[in-house]
This record gives structure tokens, C-alpha cells and sequence, in this order.
């Protein structure tokens, strides 16, 4: 037994932490390697332009340039374009349209940030100097800026042939049965919602680092990816043409990724493919302000949800149509966002018996748009709660009770929704009344009253939201487009002295695996989280593995784990048997120790490790050597974490600032392995969920020109615009994964937005406001007081 | 050329550099020092704040000749020689201040600072207010705040009462 526990359950401190505290940290960008070069990307300032001509000759005569490409460069190497993984059908059975994404910009500019050139010198200055001596001739075309401006008549066309803009025009649900509950609907209620454009913005910026050898003729990437092997196979079979038993692909500490570092980008191809033309390694860094108009963005819907009920209030059926930006180019999950991670979640924690959605994505002249924290299930729940609220305002339900009335109870699970989705667990009405009860619900008139005193505007929302993670069955996810598969795989090495080094296909950049894989597995083999190594972020370490997003780290790579410790132990009873002359049905494995049943002989796991690897003594005719196992876990299902987030908000009427002043969050996030982390990953969500509320906007002008492209113009959450945040779990578990484990990585990002929202609605009662759109700025809601202002004073 | 002479955690160094580097750039390309990190382009997000002469200072934002003959500290000279931590590192591990390290550095630089320039006391909210200057996209601050509300009595030797 461990003197300190330190298995599930135990907040134990985080092993990474030292390097990180102490500047030891291996950033993409700390990596130099030995004769490197240094890459700039040019980039268009123009959102949609004619490429007329590229005079390279200037810069390429500039001090320290060793080489100036362009798209016919890599098109005289037959390069492939970065590909997308996700193929949406369209409601006709026909596939999406995916049009050409070449590496650099070829005879087209699309959006402001579109790579034209990469400049590589000897210094990055050089480097850059030699990039403003480029001289490219465009000729500008009429830019689509929005999705509204994407569908009107006679818009523009983003790529040639794609007619109306339209990447796909996409269903789900029984239309039929939806529209006859309309028909007989006492009350129907409509809503009107954008979900604001985001820019994900994890503090590391983007880094990549291409190298070739040409002794082995093997390519090495580094990057700041979330999914190495996820990078080496689009980039080595659909990109670049590399076998990828020649290609290493590194993501070592990874500064925060929330989605944007999934994908494949351009600038990965660039340095890789121009470290095989150089011979020497290329490195290229983002800069912040690239990085607004090069990361891939998140969400930008534009929605119209209608909801029919009946004369008591129950819901009958939800109609919504959604148009989604896609922006200029597919990013490599798009199509899944605002279908199968968006629509499918829209039954919400609501037995609403018939729902419909269809959704329309278009391209733009913007930055392309993909996963961000949450990815499609923070729309859902926006739609559904805001929805909520306003059902409540018009038709005089209070909030709370109309949510509660229509819940999924808890013992309606397994759940099977109107949209393809089936809840394996949750218990919506405990999360819910626990959420009220830390935030002190009951006593909130009377908190408003004394903000009232004080000329203030306090109010009080709610959301409660259900999303599905732990991405997913390999086989389901196929029938819906995806083309790839998203299983999971450990590798456990047990090793001669019993220490454990574990290989994992997922991938940490701060959500602190080290240390809850290390907790797991020395909870299940029992030996001190000291005696374990998690390995991740190396294909020529890992086994093929899927990386980390969709909250799926646990729930499918640490089910991983379990299945390869289940064949460390069985191996290891066989050994033990051996060694201790007893039947293999005897011995049991508790501890870390096996022991035979029924007598005080035992033998621990490091005795057994060291018999499998020095097997003298060993059943070596049945029984390979070696203590070292693997195993691949496809989950069965989805999670479903779920829960409920209140936002308590006071606005300044004068200004129109609204501040933050309580937000509690109480989540059903299935077994909990470190609770100081889940706490730590849910206050986070939660900041970033506020962010999108009340500061955080992605501006394109008239002329689709990124006008928030730094830090200066895009209001990143600071920490006196966030409060504390109280965080409570209340667990159901997962049913069909080992662990009982849902995931805990984006619930409060998910969970928040609306919560914030429905309190500055709340907040904003007494001015006939029944909806405002993210973020709630102080602009926006100074207005909103400046227009209400007569009609109270009238009252 | 021109050339640059400072200390750097305690060790003197003299180097040529251009005269646009900044002194992140000397920091982390001529010294490897690459505990320092840079977050933005536009002295935003804090990630780069180090000490010069004892006080906090953004190191995108000052060329690396105006450093000359100054004291500069970074993240990796806050330890002492045998590795013990300064409260400030302890209090983050111990409080779950960090997810992906990012920002770290550049939190605790400017933590220890803002510590120390308020012997009389801090309040959580004079906390937030001075962490104005550093961004951290993971943690929500709620856990930096509190591990610099638990590093401030142990850096002075006394119960953190609040100012008022």
C-alpha cells in the first residue's frame, strides 16, 4: 500500500509542474536545432484578390535569404492540399463540397492571413526584412464578409463553382413529426441568436520546425500540435507523399491548444517540405497578430430556434436552422462542428420529443473556422438556454420550474434522443438543485435590493446543459463522415525493477496528464506515482493514437491504459502461479502485490517484472518474456457529462459595465480522478465561457478585413474581469467505459455562456430586454439602459 | 555591431547583437534562456516579464541595449543554487496555478514584484488588479490569485492581513 494515497480520487499535486515553474518547460519554440534557418510567412492583407503576379527576385537578393517559395514551387513537386476529415453529406444524399486548400495561396487570395510565400533566411530578421520585398500584384474581388453575405442573391463567389457559397446544406430529425407537434402547439415560441465568432487564442503561439536528414532520408516535424500522429498521417499520406515510417512528428510541451492546434496547417507542410529542399532545418514561429488571422476560429452560427408547447408548458417540439461559417477553407474537422457535435446535442437534458434542425454552412472570405473548446455543444447550449429563458419570459413559466418540468429524469437512462444521440447516464434535477444551493438562489431578491441601493443592476441566470465527449466510436463516427477512426491506445512497460513507463496516443498541453494517468495506473498496479513515466507527444515513442480533444483523454485513452494493465496483471498471475507452485485461478492481485489465495504468500509486482525479464525460472514454453503490453480501446459510446452553471452579475447603469460577481458551477463530469484538477479545467472553461459572454468578438468589417487582430482590439479575459469560481461535481457514472469516467475539459465552456446571458437579461428585467446577443458589451447594454430609461421613468 | 553588458541570474555576460534586439531576444536566441516566453506582439500578455534591477519589466517591450549594466532575473535564477524554490514557484505548484506553463514565468515574475511592492498588504482584488498585465488562457486566474495570496506571508514573514 502506498504511504500517501495517491490513486483516484486524490488531488495530488501535478509532476509536470517543476520544469514549468522553474523555466524548464520544451516549447516548440525553445527547440534550436543545429544549422536552422529561419521561415516568414507572407501573408495576403487582402480578404479576396486575383494573385497576378509574384516578383520574388528582390527579396531573394536580400541579406541572408537562402530561399523564397511560392504555391508553383510545391506544384512542380505535385504536392497534395491540406485535407479536410470530415465529409457532411447534404440533405439531397449528395457530398458537401470540398474545393481545393492548396499550401500557399494559388491564383487566389481568400482571407486576410492566406499564405502567399515563405521567405527562409539565415536570421528571422532577415527573414522578415526580405518578406516586405516581395512584390505582389493583386487584383481585389468583391469580399464575402459574413455568413448573411455569403447566401444574399448574387454574392460573390468564395470558390469558383461553388454555387452560393454553400459547403453543404445538412438535416437531422423527423421534419414530419416536428412540424405536425407545431400544428397542434398551444404556444410556440421563437428566437432569433448569433453565437459570436472566437479566436481561441492558447497563450504558446503556433511553432513549427521541419528537418531533414539526409544520411536516412527521414523527416522530422516539431510542433505545437495536439494530435501528433494525427498531423503525421494527413500531412505524410495526403500532403507532403512521405511514408510514415520516414516521418517523426514531435508536439512536445504544448502551450494550450482549446481545438485550435488539432488541425493541420499549412506552415507545418512548408518547414517540413522545405527542409528536405534545403537540406538544413527550417523553423517558423507566429506571431500573435498572425496567429489571429492564421489559427483556425470558433463557432459563428446564426440561428432561428423555434420551440412548440402545450397549454402546461411541456415541450413539444424544437424546429432550428442554423447558417455556419466555414470561413474560406475547410480546417480538418469543420464539417463535424455545426452538425455532429452541434444538432445532435440539441434534445439538450429535455425529454422534447420531436426535433429538427437543419444547418447551412457557407464559405467566407475569413480565417477558416473549426473546433474550439467545446465545439458545437457551447452552440447547442447557448440555443437551448437562452430559449429557455425567453419561453419563460413569454409565456410566464418561472425558469427554473419550466427547465425542471421538462428534464430527462434520472431514471429514464439509457436515453435515446430525437437526434441520434443516447445518454448512457446523468441525474439533470440533483445538478441543478445543488447549483441553486451554493449559489444561495433563494436568497438572490435580497442581494438584488441591496445592489439596487447602491444604484447597480444585479441578476442571476441559469444554464443546464448535457454535451457528448469522449470522441467516439470508430465505426459510428465513420457512417457520419469522419475519416478517421477515434479509438484510443496505451502501451504499459512494465520495466526489470517494476518502475512503469507508460506510452500513450493522447496528448497533455495543460491539462495535466502526467500526473492523472500516473494516479490511474498506480491506482490500479499499486506502486507510487514516483514509479511512473507517461510518454506522449512522439511518434517514434507512441504507439498510433488519436491525440486530445473532445474531452476524450480519460474516457478513451485512460480506458486504454486499463486494458493494458488488465494484460499486465493476467500476465503476471501466470507468473506468479509459476513461481509460487499455485494455480493461476488462485493467485489474486491486490497492492501491487500477487498473492496466492488463502495463504500469506506473495510476490510483488516489481519480483514479477524482474522474473519476466531474467526468466530462468519462468513458464517459458506458454509464456513469451517480457512485461510489456498494449492495448487499442474503441468506445462504445459517447459521454455525457451534464450539470448546471449559475452566473450572478451586477451592471453599472451608468456605463453599462457588467462585472461578474458569482459563478457557480455544478458538474456531472462521471468519475473524478484528481479533483484539484477537474476544478482547475472547469474554472477555466468558465473564464473562457465568460469571455465569449461579455468580451471576446472576432470583427470582420464591411470589407472582410480582420479588424480584432491583436491582443490591443480582441478583449481576452484578464483576472480582475473574472471572479472566483466555485466548482461541485455530483457523479453518475458513465455506464460502458471501464472507469465510469465522462470528461472534464470543456463543460465550462459549454455550460457558461448562457448562464451569463440569462443574468444579464435577469439583470436587465425592468427595460423590456428579452434577448441580447454575445458579447454583452458595455456598449450594447449602456444602449439598451439609455432606450429603457424613459419607459421606466414613465412606469 | 554593437555589444550589450549585464548580468543575467547572477553571471556576467557580454554580447553582440544588433541593435533592434530586444531583450527577450537576448534572453532567449543568445543566452537560451528560453523560460521566458513570448505571447504576444504587442506587450499584452505577460509572458516575458522579468526583473531588471529588482523590478518587473515586459522584455518584448525594451530593446536589449537599454539593458546595459543592469541586474537582470529570470525564471530560472528565482531558485536557489540547491533548488529550493522560491515561495512564489512553491505556492503555484502547491495551488494548482498552472495548466500548460505557458504564462507561468511571466506570472510568477510579476507576482513576486507585485508582492513585494505591497509590504503593507493585498486584497484579492488588488491581487486581480495587478496581474492586469499578464494573461493566462487555462486556469481562470482563480488558482494564480490564490497561490500569490498564499506566497505573500511566506515572502514576508508575516499574516497577510488585507489592506484596506
Amino acid at each position: 500500500m502506498n504511504a500517501i494515497f495517491e490513486g483516484i480520487g486524490a488531488s495530488v499535486r501535478r509532476k509536470e509542474d517543476l520544469r514549468f515553474i522553474s523555466g524548464r518547460g520544451n516549447f516548440v519554440d525553445d527547440i534550436n536545432r543545429p544549422g536552422q534557418t529561419h521561415a516568414i510567412i507572407k501573408r495576403s492583407d487582402r480578404p479576396h484578390a486575383k494573385l497576378i503576379s509574384i516578383d520574388t527576385a528582390v527579396a531573394k537578393a536580400a541579406p541572408g535569404v537562402i530561399a523564397v517559395f511560392i504555391a508553383a514551387d510545391m506544384e512542380k513537386d505535385a504536392l497534395g492540399g491540406i485535407p479536410c476529415g470530415w465529409q457532411i453529406h447534404n440533405k439531397d444524399g449528395s457530398p458537401m463540397a470540398e474545393p481545393p486548400h492548396p499550401i500557399l495561396a494559388s491564383g487566389k487570395v481568400r482571407h486576410v492571413g492566406d499564405p502567399i510565400a515563405v521567405v527562409i533566411a539565415e536570421t528571422r530578421q532577415q527573414a522578415k526584412d526580405a518578406a516586405e520585398l516581395l512584390d505582389i500584384v493583386f487584383e481585389d474581388l468583391p469580399p464575402v464578409a459574413t455568413v448573411r453575405d455569403a447566401v444574399r442573391p448574387g454574392a460573390a463567389l468564395v470558390h469558383d463553382g461553388v454555387t452560393g457559397n454553400t459547403c453543404f446544406d445538412w438535416h437531422i430529425g423527423d421534419k414530419d413529426l416536428v412540424d405536425a407537434a407545431f400544428a397542434r402547439a398551444t404556444k410556440v415560441v421563437k428566437l432569433d441568436l448569433t453565437n459570436n465568432r472566437l479566436v481561441p487564442n492558447a497563450m504558446e503561439p503556433r511553432a513549427a520546425i521541419g528537418e531533414f536528414d539526409p544520411m536516412s532520408d527521414d523527416y522530422t516535424l516539431y510542433t505545437t500540435s495536439q494530435n501528433p500522429h494525427v498531423i503525421r498521417l494527413l500531412m505524410g499520406a495526403f500532403v507532403l507523399h512521405l511514408p510514415e515510417h520516414k516521418l517523426r512528428v514531435v508536439a512536445p510541451d504544448v502551450g494550450g491548444g482549446f481545438g485550435s492546434k488539432i488541425y493541420h496547417y499549412a506552415e507545418e507542410a512548408i518547414v517540413t517540405w522545405s527542409a528536405g529542399k534545403l537540406k538544413r532545418p527550417v523553423k517558423w514561429t507566429c506571431d500573435r497578430t498572425e496567429a489571429f488571422m492564421s489559427d483556425a476560429h470558433g463557432r459563428d452560427h446564426d440561428s432561428t430556434a423555434e420551440m412548440a408547447l402545450d397549454a402546461a408548458g411541456n415541450f413539444l417540439a424544437l424546429r432550428v436552422r442554423t447558417l455556419c461559417n466555414m470561413g474560406a477553407y475547410l480546417s480538418t474537422f469543420a464539417p463535424a462542428v455545426p452538425t455532429y457535435l452541434y444538432a445532435t446535442l440539441l434534445a439538450g437534458v429535455y425529454k422534447t420529443p420531436a426535433v429538427y434542425a437543419e444547418v447551412h454552412a457557407v464559405f467566407t472570405n475569413t480565417v477558416p473556422v473549426d473546433a474550439y473548446r467545446g465545439a458545437g455543444r457551447p452552440e447547442a447550449t447557448f440555443l437551448l438556454e437562452r430559449l429557455m429563458d425567453v419561453i419563460a419570459h413569454d409565456t410566464g413559466h418561472d425558469r427554473v420550474a419550466l427547465r425542471r418540468q421538462n428534464f430527462i429524469p434520472a431514471d429514464a437512462f439509457p436515453y435515446q434522443t430525437p437526434v441520434a444521440l443516447n445518454y448512457d447516464s446523468g441525474d439533470y434535477q440533483t445538478t441543478l438543485t445543488k447549483a441553486l444551493e451554493y449559489a444561495k438562489w433563494d436568497e438572490f431578491p435580497a442581494r438584488r435590493a441591496a445592489a439596487a441601493a447602491k444604484g447597480k443592476l444585479r441578476g442571476i441566470g441559469i444554464s443546464t446543459y448535457v454535451e457528448a465527449c469522449g470522441i467516439a466510436p470508430s465505426k459510428l463516427v465513420g457512417q457520419l463522415g469522419a475519416r478517421a477512426g477515434l479509438y484510443e491506445v496505451a502501451n504499459v512497460r512494465v520495466h526489470p525493477t517494476g518502475s512503469v513507463t507508460v506510452f500513450t496516443g493522447t496528448h497533455s498541453h495543460g491539462q495535466g496528464h502526467e500526473t492523472t494517468f500516473a494516479q490511474l495506473v498506480s491506482d490500479q498496479l499499486g506502486i507510487p506515482i514516483s514509479q511512473i513515466d507517461i510518454v506522449h507527444g512522439d511518434t517514434n515513442k507512441i504507439p498510433f493514437g488519436m491525440g486530445t480533444y473532445g474531452s476524450r483523454s480519460l474516457a478513451v485513452g485512460g480506458s486504454a491504459m486499463v486494458k493494458a494493465m488488465d494484460k499486465i496483471i493476467t500476465k503476471g498471475k501466470k507468473i506468479a502461479a509459476h513461481l509460487m507452485e499455485a494455480s493461476v485461478e488462485d493467485i489474486e492481485f491486490k497492492d501491487g502485490k500477487f498473492s496466492v489465495a488463502g495463504t500469506d504468500k506473495a510476490k510483488t509486482l516489481a519480483e514479477i517484472a524482474l522474473t519476466a525479464y531474467v526468466p530462468h525460472n519462468y513458464p517459458i514454453e506458454e509464456l513469451e518474456p517480457g512485461l510489456d503490453e498494449t492495448a487499442f480501446y474503441d468506445p462504445k459510446n459517447f459521454t455525457y457529462p451534464g450539470g448546471c452553471h449559475v452566473c450572478e452579475v451586477e451592471i453599472d447603469a451608468d456605463t453599462g459595465v457588467t462585472t461578474v460577481v458569482g459563478f457557480t458551477a455544478v458538474d456531472d463530469v462521471g468519475r473524478v480522478i484528481n479533483p484539484m484538477i477537474v476544478e482547475g479545467q472547469v474554472q477555466g472553461g468558465v473564464a473562457q465561457g465568460i469571455g465569449q459572454a461579455l468580451f471576446e468578438n472576432a470583427v470582420y468589417d464591411d470589407q472582410a478585413q480582420l479588424v480584432s487582430a491583436s491582443f490591443m482590439d480582441y478583449t481576452m479575459p484578464r483576472a480582475d474581469s473574472i471572479p472566483n469560481i466555485l466548482v461541485g461535481t455530483e457523479t453518475t457514472l458513465c455506464t460502458h467505459n471501464p472507469l465510469g469516467v465522462k470528461g472534464c475539459g470543456e463543460v465550462g465552456a459549454i455550460g457558461s455562456p448562457p448562464a451569463v446571458i440569462n443574468a444579464v437579461v435577469d439583470a436587465l428585467r425592468d427595460f423590456g430586454v428579452r434577448h441580447i446577443d454575445m458579447p454583452a458589451s458595455p456598449q450594447k447594454i449602456w444602449s439598451i439602459i439609455q432606450a429603457g430609461r424613459p419607459q421606466m421613468a414613465a412606469e | 555591431m554593437p555589444s550589450v553588458t549585464l548580468t543575467v541570474n547572477g553571471k556576467s555576460h557580454t554580447v553582440d547583437i544588433e541593435a533592434r534586439t530586444l531583450l527577450v531576444e537576448l534572453l532567449r536566441e543568445k543566452l537560451s534562456l528560453t523560460g521566458t516566453h513570448v505571447g504576444c506582439d504587442t506587450s499584452q500578455c505577460g509572458a516575458c516579464v522579468v526583473h531588471v534591477d529588482g523590478v518587473s519589466v515586459k522584455s518584448c517591450a525594451m530593446l536589449a541595449l537599454q539593458a546595459e549594466g543592469t541586474d537582470v532575473l529570470t525564471i530560472e535564477g528565482l531558485a536557489a543554487a540547491d533548488g529550493t524554490l522560491h515561495p512564489m514557484q512553491e505556492a503555484f505548484r502547491e495551488h494548482h496555478a498552472l495548466q500548460c506553463g505557458f504564462c507561468t514565468p511571466g506570472m510568477v515574475m510579476s507576482a513576486i514584484d507585485m508582492v513585494m511592492a505591497h509590504p503593507e498588504g493585498m486584497t484579492e482584488e488588488d491581487i486581480r488588479h495587478n496581474l492586469e498585465g499578464n494573461l493566462c488562457r487555462c486556469t481562470g486566474y482563480h488558482n494564480i490569485v490564490k497561490a500569490i495570496a498564499a506566497a505573500w506571508p511566506v515572502m514576508h514573514g508575516k499574516e497577510l492581513v488585507a489592506a484596506e
